[in-house]
């Protein structure tokens, strides 16, 4: 880099002026603790909920190592958090002395903010073999320095409600339910159609058509790039077959028009509007909460089609950060597969460390709200076969534009599967071009 | 020493502490009302006078906010690509007709409210303060609120129409029912404030107008149109500069209603507006160059609006 620091912290200042949201939120989130009474404070940044705090393990790891106190921040959404991590970096300050990097934006740092990060992949007491292989090439960068560790991954599964597909006249017991599409997305949609025939009034069969793009296009290895970094959206079998199979569904009345996260989307669930729905582990509390008492022994969770992953984080130590030798120790440690698998018991996100999966609190771990489904297998059994995921820089963007431009022009505004492919390459241009 | 020479002495020194008096006078009249204003101009300067031409300096880079510190020189790439973007033509047209379809219809009713107002009534203070309330209200809350009435599958305004026996409409997925619901997120917050503005003007007009209007027979409405609007122009003037600023930087109202990724608003960007299409350039896809180039757009045309309001502002007064 040429521009020399009071370029870079000029920028700062310009880009957080313009943000103001996202200095105010600055404003809250840095000055990583002095050194409370003695003791060493360790400063963890996450967004969303990561579990720990809920989990016990900050406590557990200060009764350890009583002369450290773990301090953490929380911004609830990446979004958010991921651009003022940017801005940090880049000024050198403000960092946390762990912070959590999604995996949407974990090959965006590996490629461009590894010379920001401390290489992990030699730290004390890490062992690579330890992760699932995809997950840990994730966060490596091209010269093979290691800038994250895996934290949990989001292996796909299908949420589907047992009263409606007896009303449809379905299967209901979820090995049945599995049966109905395994290996191939395409059963499932026809298994829409079937549905339709005789849906129960007022109910449709899938939630998005943007859900189902997203389940489909996250089970193959290369989706938007290819090995070199070269875009292949355009043309990979991935896109295609997802882009199909969404925009039939949505054409066919398959889905109910919501657009995921939102609150007609929440609505939805507690009205029960619609009978399945793609989802990762860390989505089954969202249900719960939703669906509300109204849904109970309703849900059910079966294998889907095919193992795609959805979500995941790294946690990985800066450059930058006050207390790196300790920061490296608690990171190690919190990702080790005994405490991934006391943060699943707590949070229901699965451990991206396989040999969390034979102990007993993932291996048998019953939902009871899904009617007792053994989440823990199912999940863990998702999360191994997913393929060596490759990702590349604007993967975020380019899948937002398929979802939130293209596929839901398509079932949104009814408009031809051509035109929202026109739509959604033209942002994906417009994304990836600097 | 002679008493003299003593009192002398004494005199001089009273003249020198005069002198001194009246040239710290002269300082204070002359350089104080400076002091008195410099802190704003120090804030002006780092907060609104740096980070402008920084951007402009920005935009004249191809810069992504992944390494902010790496510029490399792209001349007027930036703004030619503007020039030759769909997107941007798009939210510059968005921001045109969510701007007239919130400021029309919110001027024109805060002048009846006002107008009726400033008629004699009872509690008059109590419809004051509530005209205000919406604007003392957050954006974000108003946005929240009005998203949940304009929902499609469980909005109020749909339970409504179908209560009429009207189809229920999808408000986000038009064109035109989109930017409407967004106009009436603008125009609810921002009426009230615009009649008071106007009361307290009407308030200003001479009664005597009024009378002699009255006595050459002038019905209400002839009265309105021909003593209250005339006697409000500057007001007027100043409130169309001020709500056409506010819609040509629209931002939070189409945002929130956009729900997830409402920084496209919408499938078809149908209510994105030039200040969302920055943020989507700057904050999401990492243009931070394109972004730049963006907001000095949206000065420029701001520049343009305000030359014109000059111009309109110069011919009323010389009809005067």
């Amino acid at each position: 880099m040429h521009g020399g620091s009071r370029t870079s912290r000029t920028v700062v200042i310009l880009t957080a002026v313009t943000a103001l949201g996202a200095a105010l939120l600055a404003g809250c989130a840095d000055d990583s603790g002095d050194d409370a009474g003695g003791k060493t404070v360790i400063s963890v940044g996450t967004f969303g909920v990561f579990g720990y705090q809920q989990a016990g393990l900050y406590k557990e790891y200060e009764k350890l190592h009583p002369d450290v106190t773990i301090k953490e921040s929380v911004i609830e959404r990446n979004d958010i958090y991921y651009p003022q991590l940017l801005t940090h970096l880049a000024a050198g300050s403000g960092l946390s002395d762990i912070q959590a990097i999604e995996v949407g934006n974990i090959n965006e740092v590996a490629t461009t903010q590894a010379d920001k990060f401390e290489d992990l992949s030699g730290a004390p007491g890490v062992d690579k073999k330890r992760w699932l292989d995809w997950k840990w090439a994730q966060a490596t960068a091209p010269d093979g320095r290691t800038v994250g560790l895996g934290t949990d991954i989001g292996p796909t599964a299908l949420c589907y409600r047992k009263d409606l597909f007896r009303k449809a006249g379905l299967p209901t017991r979820r090995d049945e339910v599995g049966k109905l599409w395994a290996g191939d997305w395409q059963k499932y949609v026809d298994t829409g159609v079937a549905y339709r025939k005789k849906a129960p009034k007022g109910t449709v069969f899938m939630d998005s058509a943007s859900g189902l793009f997203n389940a489909v296009v996250n089970g193959y290895a290369d989706r938007f790039y290819d090995a070199e970094g070269k875009l292949i959206y355009q043309h990979s079998p991935a896109v295609k077959t997802a882009w199909r199979l969404a925009t039939g569904a949505a054409e066919g009345g398959l889905t109910a028009r919501l657009k995921q996260f939102e609150k007609p989307w929440d609505q939805a669930f507690a009205n029960g509007r619609f009978a399945t729905v793609a989802c990762a582990p860390w989505m089954l509390g969202y249900i719960k909460e939703k669906a509300g008492a109204a849904g109970k022994d309703k849900w059910d969770v079966a294998p889907a089609p095919r193992p795609g992953n959805w979500g995941g984080s790294f946690i990985a130590v800066p450059r930058a950060a006050r207390h790196k030798a300790q920061a490296i120790d608690l990171a190690v440690w919190l990702t080790r597969p005994e405490q991934q698998a006391k943060v699943f018991a707590g949070q229901a996100s699965i451990p991206s460390t396989p040999a969390a999966y034979r102990l007993p609190a993932v291996k048998d771990a019953r939902n009871p709200y899904f009617g007792d489904a053994p989440t823990g297998t199912i999940f863990s059994a998702a999360a191994q076969g997913i393929p060596t995921l490759r990702i590349g820089p604007k993967d975020q963007q380019i899948a937002q534009a398929f979802t939130d431009v293209g596929v839901l022009q398509v079932e949104q505004q009814g408009k031809s599967p051509e035109a929202g492919w026109r739509a959604a390459v033209e942002d994906i241009q417009s994304a990836v071009d600097g | 020493m002679s008493g003299a020479a003593a009192a002398q002495a004494a005199h001089d020194r009273e003249a020198r502490r005069r002198a001194r008096r009246s040239r710290r006078y002269r300082w204070d009249v002359r350089y104080s009302p400076y002091a008195f204003i410099a802190p704003f101009f120090l804030f002006f300067a780092a907060f609104g006078l740096f980070p402008l031409l920084y951007t402009g300096w920005a935009s004249l880079h191809r810069v992504e906010l992944s390494a902010p510190g790496d510029m490399q020189w792209a001349g007027l790439h930036n703004y030619v690509r503007l020039l030759d973007d769909d997107l941007f033509w798009n939210a510059l047209r968005n921001t045109f007709t969510l701007g007239v379809l919130s400021t029309v219809p919110q001027l024109l009713m805060a002048l009846g409210l006002a107008h009726l107002l400033h008629q004699r009534m009872r509690g008059a203070s109590f419809f004051r303060v509530a005209l205000l309330t919406p604007y003392a209200t957050s954006v974000a809350a108003a946005s929240l609120v009005f998203v949940l009435l304009f929902g499609r599958d469980y909005g109020m305004i749909n339970w409504a129409l179908g209560a009429a026996g009207i189809a229920p409409v999808d408000w986000q997925s038009g064109t035109w029912t989109s930017q409407l619901a967004v106009s009436s997120i603008v125009i609810w917050r921002w009426t009230g404030y615009n009649a008071l503005i106007y009361l307290a003007a009407m308030q200003a007009i001479p009664k005597d107008l009024y009378e002699s209007a009255a006595l050459d027979g002038a019905s209400a409405w002839r009265q309105f149109r021909h003593v209250t609007v005339p006697s409000l122009r500057p007001t007027l003037l100043f409130t169309v500069v001020v709500s056409t600023i506010g819609a040509t930087q629209l931002f939070g109202e189409p945002l929130l209603f956009g729900g997830a990724a409402g920084q496209k608003g919408g499938a078809a960007h149908q209510f994105q507006t030039l200040g969302l299409y920055l943020y989507e350039q700057g904050w999401f896809n990492f243009h931070l160059g394109r972004a730049s180039a963006v907001a000095w757009a949206m000065f420029l045309i701001l520049l343009v609006i305000a030359a014109v309001a000059a111009l309109v502002g110069r011919r009323l007064r010389a009809d005067r």
